[in-house]
Parts: structure tokens; C-alpha cells; sequence
């Protein structure tokens, strides 16, 4: 694909998609329309170089592809009523909002599966190829294939309607998108050792995303909160494997490595947010990852905040790894008696290797060796991946026991 | 308008279980949403049915009409939920919907299922 075309389609594939979700009512005839403009694209500009409006041109070209399309299989009065409906001259959404932001609550509507809306979104609004999403979730990419048109297919038999939900919904439908951006941020962040050259960066695809969101949503305090949490996550991107492709924990990474520009972005998108009473989860882990992102060291980090902000967090969100996390920042602030009795307080996770391994990380802390020994062969007892086992054998190494 | 089945599921250990004054109840949560839905033109149909200890599964065998037909005493399949009864809704998208769907008493009872009844385009209309 020529250089320019696969700019235009990057900056501005989900806002031309989105239009014509809207003018076709139909995921799949305006991805195909998308798909013919493209060709034409591709055969025309090399040679009459660049409309003026691309983005514009490559509406219009895929709206008429589209009436092509429709007109070629149009036995049904009922196709023929769309069709009309295209050539009705009205580009402009009837309530003035941004055709995108439509795009992104259809395609993150709790009526699909979590993997669905991760995919569709990334397909329709990122512009992503099917094949690059495959790749980015380890997935055959028939398998992914599938998946996105499964989902094409219930909006539209089931009528997933195209359309901002009203605002006394948007409590219960912004989490929805905001997890599918979350998903797609951990998933970037997690991605394995080794295979990250054959993926897109999909930290950096939610971080672009999150930024889109801010600017269809400036009033969501959320929405924020996800976009300080995408930039403090990448910006701490390069440090996080050596040069064999382990992973470097925390209190082990070369922070001059960090994006400290992105940091501060972050920083400053939630250091008002934070001290609101109804801060969000998003936003305090935001908090929580720019107070890393600060500091100096990990043991100059401002861990009295951080316990803090955990505190906040497990009111809202009480799970495991909250709370594990709020042990070890109460373990630095206060001492790691303290951070022992509330990861006690944890029940159920006999098999968890992390809770093992914290446990053993407070003990070390408190000069207990020997337990800690033990509690790191406990976690080498429980299921993990290879990286993590490789971590802890080498922590039960050092301590020589 | 398009339309939807709405069904309703409840859990299998319980089904026939309860005292009058809880039947009651939900009978009366049952009523208040008929009047509510009825009102607003939503409900095209639905019965409730009676519980999994009366179904019979038929099976016809041997290729089509005219093989044999093989009974089964039971549901078709033995679930740890069971479908009680159902509601055809019109409504005008799928989250229309689901709206009326969650103020179906069998949506805290249990769980209701919420399904597009499908539409045969008339090819040559």
C-alpha cells in the first residue's frame, strides 16, 4: 500500500468507517465499501496524487461503492429502502455528535463477548487488519476472522442499535468501553517475551484510543484516568525486559529508560482527578502508576500515596490483586508487619503463586529468611508461566537457603 | 418492529418449590409487569409453562417425515436451569429490549434470555 493512503487510513480509517456505519446501517457493507475505496484509492492517487480531503474523498468513493453494492444484490425492497437512504444527501449525524464515538459504544455493547468488542474495536476504530489483531492475541487469524464477523453479524440480527446511549445510561455502558480498552492495554503490556517484534504495539493502539475517547468525552473523569493509565503503562515499556527478553521487575528497572515526558502528561491529567471523592478506578490506578513513574527509586517512591490510593481502590474494586498490591505498598510505607496482616487477610489464594511470592517478598523485608524460603517454594508449588517461575527460582537462589 | 423472544429460566433445583405466599408474590410481580409492558404495547405473546416433569422430547429417527417417532419423558436437555415460560416482545432495538427484558420478574428469579425472532425477507417483494 502506498505511503500516504496507509497514513489517511491509520488517522482517519475509524472516523470514515464510522460515517458510513451510519449512512449503510451495516458493520459488514461498510467495511466492504471501505475495502473497494481503498482499491480505487490505491489506483488513482499514484497517478493524480492526493485529493484535498482524503478522508472526505474516501467517504464519498465508499458511500457510492456501497450503493454499487447494494444496487448488484438489491432484489428486496428492503435493500432498496437503504439504498435510498444513502443517496438521501444528508452526511451529517442528526444529533451533531461524532460518528466515532457511536462506532465505539456499538462495538463495545455488553451484548457482546468480551473478545468480540476487543476485536471489533480494534478493527473498525484502530483500523487494524484482522490479521494484526490475530497476531497481537496469539490467535489463528481464521479463528479471528470468525470472531469479528460473528459479532458483525449479532449487531445486526439482534439490532444492536448504532447510537450514543442517553446519559442516564452512560454509568453502566462507559465501564463496558473502558474495559475494552483496558484489555487491550494489558494485553500490549503482557505481551510475551521475544514475540514482541511480530505485534503491533497494542499499549501504544490503547493509548491512541484512550486519547480519541478523551476528546469525544471531555467530561468523563474516567475516560482521563484511562489515558494516564495507558501513558504511565507505556512509558515504562522499554525498561521492562533485559536484554535476553526477561522481565525486569519494578524495583529492578533502569528508570532512565522510562518516558519521563509521557509520565508527566499522565501525571498531569490526574493529580486533580485523584482528589475527587468520586474517583474512579481508572483514575486512581492512573495515580498509582504515575507515583511509581516519579520516583527517583523504588525506594524513594511516595509509598504512604500509594498505599493510600490502594485503600481507595479496594473500596471500589476488592479483588486479589488489589489487595496483594495494597500489602506490599502498606509493606513499604509502614513496615512489613503491617503489609503481612492485610495479605492475610486474603483468603482463597492458596494457589496463587503471586500471593506466595509476596508473602515471601514481606518476609525477606522483616529479616525472616527462612519463611521466606519456604513461601517461595509454596508459590514454585502453584501454576505460572515460565518467566515468573525463572524469577522466583533465582530470588530462592540468593537467599541461599 | 422487530421482535423478540424473552425467555425465562429459572434454576432446576427450585422449579416447584416455594410457598403459596411466595407463588403469590410472584404472580403479583408477574401481573405488574404484564400491565406495565401490555400498556406500553410491548408484549405480542408469551405463556408460561408448566414445570420439566411434564415434557415429553420427540425425536423422529430415520431420516424425514414418516420415520420413526422416538418419545422421551423430560426436557431435551437436563440443565441446571429450566425454561419456564416466555414473553414476545416488540420492541425497537435490541437495547429497547433488553430494557423491558430486565423488568421481567424471572430476571431476578433467575435469568431471561433474550432473543431476535428471526425475519424471512420475502425474496421477491
Amino acid at each position: 500500500m502506498t505511503e500516504p493512503l496507509q497514513e489517511t487510513l491509520r488517522i482517519e480509517g475509524g472516523r470514515v468507517m464510522a460515517t458510513l456505519v451510519r449512512l449503510t446501517g451495516d458493520f459488514q457493507l461498510a467495511e466492504d465499501a471501505l475495502q473497494d475505496a481503498v482499491l480505487v484509492a490505491l489506483e488513482q492517487w499514484p497517478d493524480r496524487g492526493m485529493p484535498t480531503n482524503p478522508a472526505g474523498w474516501l467517504t464519498t468513493t465508499a458511500r457510492n461503492k456501497a450503493l454499487d453494492r447494494l444496487r448488484r444484490e438489491s432484489r428486496r425492497s428492503e435493500k432498496e429502502h437503504e439504498a435510498m437512504r444513502l443517496l438521501d444527501d444528508a452526511p451529517d449525524p442528526p444529533d451533531g455528535r461524532d460518528d466515532r464515538l457511536r462506532l465505539i459504544f456499538t462495538s463495545c455493547h455488553p451484548a457482546l463477548s468480551m473478545e468480540a468488542r476487543v476485536a471489533l474495536t480494534l478493527r473498525t476504530i484502530g483500523g487494524l487488519t484482522t490479521d494484526e489483531i490475530a497476531r497481537a492475541f496469539l490467535v489463528p487469524s481464521t479463528t479471528m476472522g470468525q470472531r469479528i464477523s460473528r459479532a458483525k453479524k449479532k449487531i445486526a440480527t439482534a439490532r444492536i442499535p448504532y447510537r450514543i446511549p442517553p446519559d442516564h445510561e452512560l454509568p453502566d455502558r462507559l465501564p463496558a468501553v473502558l474495559g475494552v480498552l483496558y484489555l487491550i492495554l494489558t494485553t500490549g503490556h503482557h505481551a510475551p517475551e521475544g514475540r514482541l517484534d511480530a505485534r503491533v504495539d497494542l499499549s501504544a493502539e490503547a493509548t491512541r484510543l484512550a486519547r480519541l475517547l478523551v476528546e469525544l468525552m471531555p467530561d468523563a473523569d474516567e475516560c482521563y484516568g484511562l489515558l494516564a493509565l495507558s501513558l504511565a503503562t507505556h512509558a515504562r515499556q522499554p525498561a521492562r525486559l533485559d536484554a535476553d527478553g526477561a522481565p525486569v521487575l519494578l524495583p529492578d528497572q533502569d528508570r532512565s529508560l522510562w518516558d519521563h515526558h509521557a509520565i508527566a502528561e499522565a501525571a498531569a491529567l490526574v493529580s486533580e482527578r485523584v482528589r475527587r471523592r468520586a474517583a474512579g478506578p481508572y483514575v486512581l490506578q492512573a495515580a498509582i502508576a504515575c507515583a511509581h513513574g516519579v520516583a527517583t527509586t523504588y525506594d524513594e517512591t511516595d509509598w504512604e500515596s500509594i498505599a493510600e490510593l490502594y485503600r481507595l481502590l479496594e473500596e471500589r474494586q476488592p479483588t486479589p490483586v488489589v489487595r496483594v498490591n495494597r500489602a506490599v505498598a502498606v509493606g513499604q510505607a509502614f513496615g512489613p508487619e503491617d503489609g503481612l496482616r492485610l495479605l492475610t487477610e486474603v483468603t482463597g489464594v492458596d494457589r496463587w503463586h503471586l500471593w506466595w511470592s509476596t508473602r515471601a517478598g514481606l518476609l525477606l523485608h522483616a529479616g525472616q529468611e527462612a519463611l521466606a524460603a519456604e513461601a517461595y517454594r509454596r508459590a514454585l508449588g502453584c501454576e505460572m508461566n515460565d518467566s515468573d517461575r525463572a524469577l522466583i527460582e533465582r530470588r530462592l537462589a540468593e537467599i541461599g537457603a | 418492529m422487530p421482535k423478540y423472544a424473552a425467555l425465562i429460566y429459572s434454576d432446576a433445583a427450585t422449579e416447584g418449590q416455594g410457598t403459596p405466599e411466595q407463588w403469590a408474590q410472584i404472580m403479583a410481580e408477574y401481573q405488574a409487569f404484564g400491565e406495565k409492558a401490555g400498556a406500553a404495547g410491548v408484549i405480542v405473546g408469551g405463556e408460561a409453562l408448566e414445570g420439566t416433569n411434564t415434557a415429553t422430547t420427540v425425536q423422529v429417527q430415520g431420516g424425514a417425515a414418516g420415520g420413526d417417532i422416538v418419545t422421551t419423558d423430560g426436557p431435551f436437555a437436563e440443565t441446571k436451569e429450566v425454561l419456564g415460560g416466555f414473553y414476545l416482545l416488540e420492541a425497537a432495538d435490541l437495547d429497547d429490549a433488553i430494557k423491558w427484558a430486565s423488568q421481567i420478574p424471572g430476571a431476578w428469579h433467575g435469568k431471561v434470555e433474550v432473543r431476535p425472532v428471526m425475519t424471512f425477507d420475502d425474496a421477491e417483494g
